[in-house]
């Protein structure tokens, strides 16, 4: 009976994985986001963050209002280096646009949907804020918090979306099939069919990561590569080594490795170095580490990139749906941009600690290097 | 009470052994079943490579006996290995001059949170199951705040290679990590610390009943301190170990402490003190090791892998636990 009962929650289990996976294998989505990969971005050059790819523009007149303004942020938090980065883009747009801003409101949600919904609600009871930006821990759950901001003020949505169409604009890079595309069709152009590629990945249940590894698991089983592996390492360096040296002493052939993330790409590459091996075919992230090392031990790789200029874009947004000036929306697509062999040495920075993102935009904001973490 | 006595010694010896021996065997039985699925693991190099990647767990098992004999916890572990491997490439920053120095800082810097969990359990009376939880909130805390979310800096080549650097054509042995070098002579110090010192039996009498270690003239405060202390300086052993091996993370030590708990007590040491050997802390760490490996190797899916591994744990705990109560 209890032997039954291990067996039927244990495949309950292995079920249910296979079930929520299909949430995140959308073929329209895969089609569109594809379709925007190659999309000519419209807007100034050289800017990607005030750059849009299609899509049609919102009127704002009705928010029109008189400056300087107060702009309030409820961020979903501050929980790892993407965001550390992003945070700051944020604050060096803000200094850069000081003379229109009165004040920059900034309420950190600590990951947690609850926290962030009554961030929200204290944003509007404090009656200070002229417009709303936000970045939402789920989407779900904070749509009804969103909807309510709606009422009262011009609301801004980046990175995850809400389920509604109230905020003035929605701003996101092409996203994670954008992702995985990018960096599954360079291995498969770069590897024969047959070869064998191993993916490593952070967490398994996250949307924005469980959708690169969709996207890119379709072009391998497009091209013929064997995925022989799909692990995932808690972005913690030491697991990911462990890992792959276990799959090395697999006597397998490791011909690529796909990351979902590049934080630990450096740590996987030198399981192959202690093992004796060749470097294999990587794609990691634009982590200044990663960057190094693949410029130093001349690496066959790609960073494809999630680019953290996307936090410059909703204070941009702010200001001009202040002066009733039209914006793109309702969905503002920003261009998502790969580091190739071609561009690496532009965006390599020695004074940028390891895990500096190098599509942040932020080099010519006040105070980099400084305040990120540069020397 | 003479026929008492004789009665009770025997049974008494009989378990450390038959405790011992289980974890050995659950390891021996592990290793076995990843040589027949891998037999390269058979391979010298790469069982010296296993114990390179399993000796920070092997020596935080060997620092948290010391506290679980003296009858409590330390949590902190984990929290003061991220702090070590974050402090030190933040403190270092890619200078090789520094790593010495560098390295006693952060001796001190762990001999600091062994002292604050051990003042904090034997003076102001707080289980140590919450001190050491605090602490670790605290150094958590204090570390990510430092290192403001990323880590700064780089280790440099002198400081890695005490975790990563393998010395090839050695006698005997063929390969030969630093990590294992350092790796024995931590477990003989630990060993002889508890097993061959009256400060070891001192230790145990103060985990097996505090009251009666007093009145018998055991300095119950200052023991229950220096535990948490080689606890804490374990850790940061185990810090630099980890940070050799992979770099810097700022998820370097999350979970590592109850791994550490469970590596203890797969080997037979009591919750809450008493009883307990170092080889079987160092037989529960292999073993605890080799289970991972074993599930990586097999490539079962995440969700099933984390279950089989909490139905193997219950089960070895469980029959550890058993096989005990049932000798005595």
């Amino acid at each position: 009976m209890q032997l039954r009962t291990i067996l039927a929650a244990t495949l309950a289990v292995a079920f249910s994985t296979t079930a929520y996976a299909q949430e995140f294998n959308d073929p329209a989505e895969f089609k569109k986001q594809r379709e925007l990969l190659s999309t000519k971005a419209e807007g100034p050059e050289g800017k990607p963050w005030e750059q849009h790819l299609g899509g049609g523009m919102v009127d704002t007149a009705k928010f029109k209002k008189d400056g300087p303004h107060t702009i309030c942020f409820s961020n979903a938090g501050v929980f790892n280096p993407w965001r550390v980065v992003g945070l700051n883009n944020m604050k060096g747009e803000a200094e850069l646009q000081k003379a229109r801003i009165k004040e920059l409101i900034v309420l950190d949600g600590e990951g947690k949907d609850d926290k962030q919904i009554s961030d929200i609600q204290s944003l509007l009871d404090g009656g200070k804020c002229d417009v709303l930006i936000v970045s939402p821990t789920t989407t779900a759950a904070l749509t009804p918090a969103v909807e309510a901001a709606c009422e009262k003020l011009p609301v801004i949505v980046f990175d995850r979306g809400v389920n509604t169409k109230c905020p003035v604009t929605y701003i996101h890079p092409v996203g994670g099939y954008g992702f995985g595309i990018t960096s599954a069709e360079f291995i498969a152009s770069k590897l024969p069919k047959g070869s064998n590629v191993l993916a490593l990945r952070i967490v398994p249940g996250v949307d924005v990561l469980e959708t690169r590894y969709s996207a890119a698991k379709s072009i391998f089983d497009e091209a013929g590569i064997n995925v022989i592996g799909s692990e995932f390492t808690g972005s913690d360096r030491a697991k990911t080594k462990s890992v792959v040296e276990d799959y090395i002493n697999r006597g397998e052939k490791i011909d690529a490795v796909w990351m979902d993330a590049g934080d630990t790409a450096t740590a996987a590459l030198e399981a192959f170095e202690d093992a004796g091996l060749p470097y294999p075919v990587i794609s990691g992230e634009d982590q200044q580490d990663f960057l190094r090392k693949w410029q130093k031990d001349n690496l066959v790789a790609i960073a494809p990139s999630y680019p953290t200029y996307q936090w410059r874009t909703p204070i941009i947004a702010a200001l001009d749906i202040l002066d009733g000036k039209q914006v793109p929306g309702p969905e503002w697509n920003l261009p998502q941009p790969a580091i190739t062999q071609e561009t690496l040495a532009s965006y390599i920075d020695e004074r940028m600690p390891p895990l500096h993102y190098s599509l942040c935009g932020c080099q010519d904001l006040p105070g980099y290097p400084e305040q990120w973490g540069g020397k | 009470m003479t026929v008492l006595l004789n009665a009770v010694r025997p049974t008494r010896r009989r378990t450390a052994w038959l405790s011992v021996n289980l974890a050995l065997v659950i390891f021996v039985v592990l290793y076995g079943v990843i040589a027949i699925l891998q037999p390269n693991y058979l391979d010298a190099a790469l069982f010296m490579n296993f114990l390179r990647r399993a000796a920070p767990l092997i020596i935080l098992a060997c620092g948290q006996l010391f506290v679980i004999l003296s009858g409590g916890f330390d949590l902190s572990m984990g929290a003061v290995v991220t702090l070590v491997v974050l402090a030190a490439s933040m403190l270092i920053g890619g200078d090789p001059d520094m790593t010495w120095t560098v390295i006693a800082i952060l001796y001190a810097m762990g001999l600091a949170v062994g002292l604050a969990n051990g003042l904090i359990v034997s003076f102001l009376k707080v289980p140590s199951i919450i001190a050491t939880l605090g602490t670790m909130l605290l150094v958590n805390g204090l570390a990510l705040a430092w290192s403001g979310g990323a880590p700064r800096g780089d280790l440099p080549d002198n400081f890695r290679n005490l975790g990563r650097l393998v010395l090839k054509d050695v006698p005997l042995v063929g390969s030969l990590p630093i990590a294992v070098v350092i790796l024995v002579v931590v477990t003989l110090l630990a060993w002889w610390g508890l097993h061959a010192t009256a400060y070891g039996k001192r230790l145990l009498a103060v985990g097996d009943n505090p009251r009666a270690a007093e009145l018998a003239g055991v300095p119950v405060k200052p023991t229950r301190i220096s535990a948490f202390v080689v606890s804490a300086l374990s850790a940061v052993t185990a810090g630099i170990l980890i940070g050799g091996f992979s770099g810097v993370s700022v998820n370097a030590g999350r979970g590592l402490e109850l791994q550490a708990i469970a590596a203890c007590v797969i080997g037979g040491a009591q919750l809450l003190g008493g009883r307990g050997t170092i080889v079987g802390a160092l037989f529960g760490a292999l073993s605890l090791f080799a289970l991972f490996t074993l599930l990586n190797l097999l490539g079962l899916p995440q969700a099933l892998r984390d279950s089989l591994q909490g139905l193997i744990l219950i089960a070895a705990v469980g029959v550890t636990v058993l096989r005990y109560r049932r000798s005595t």
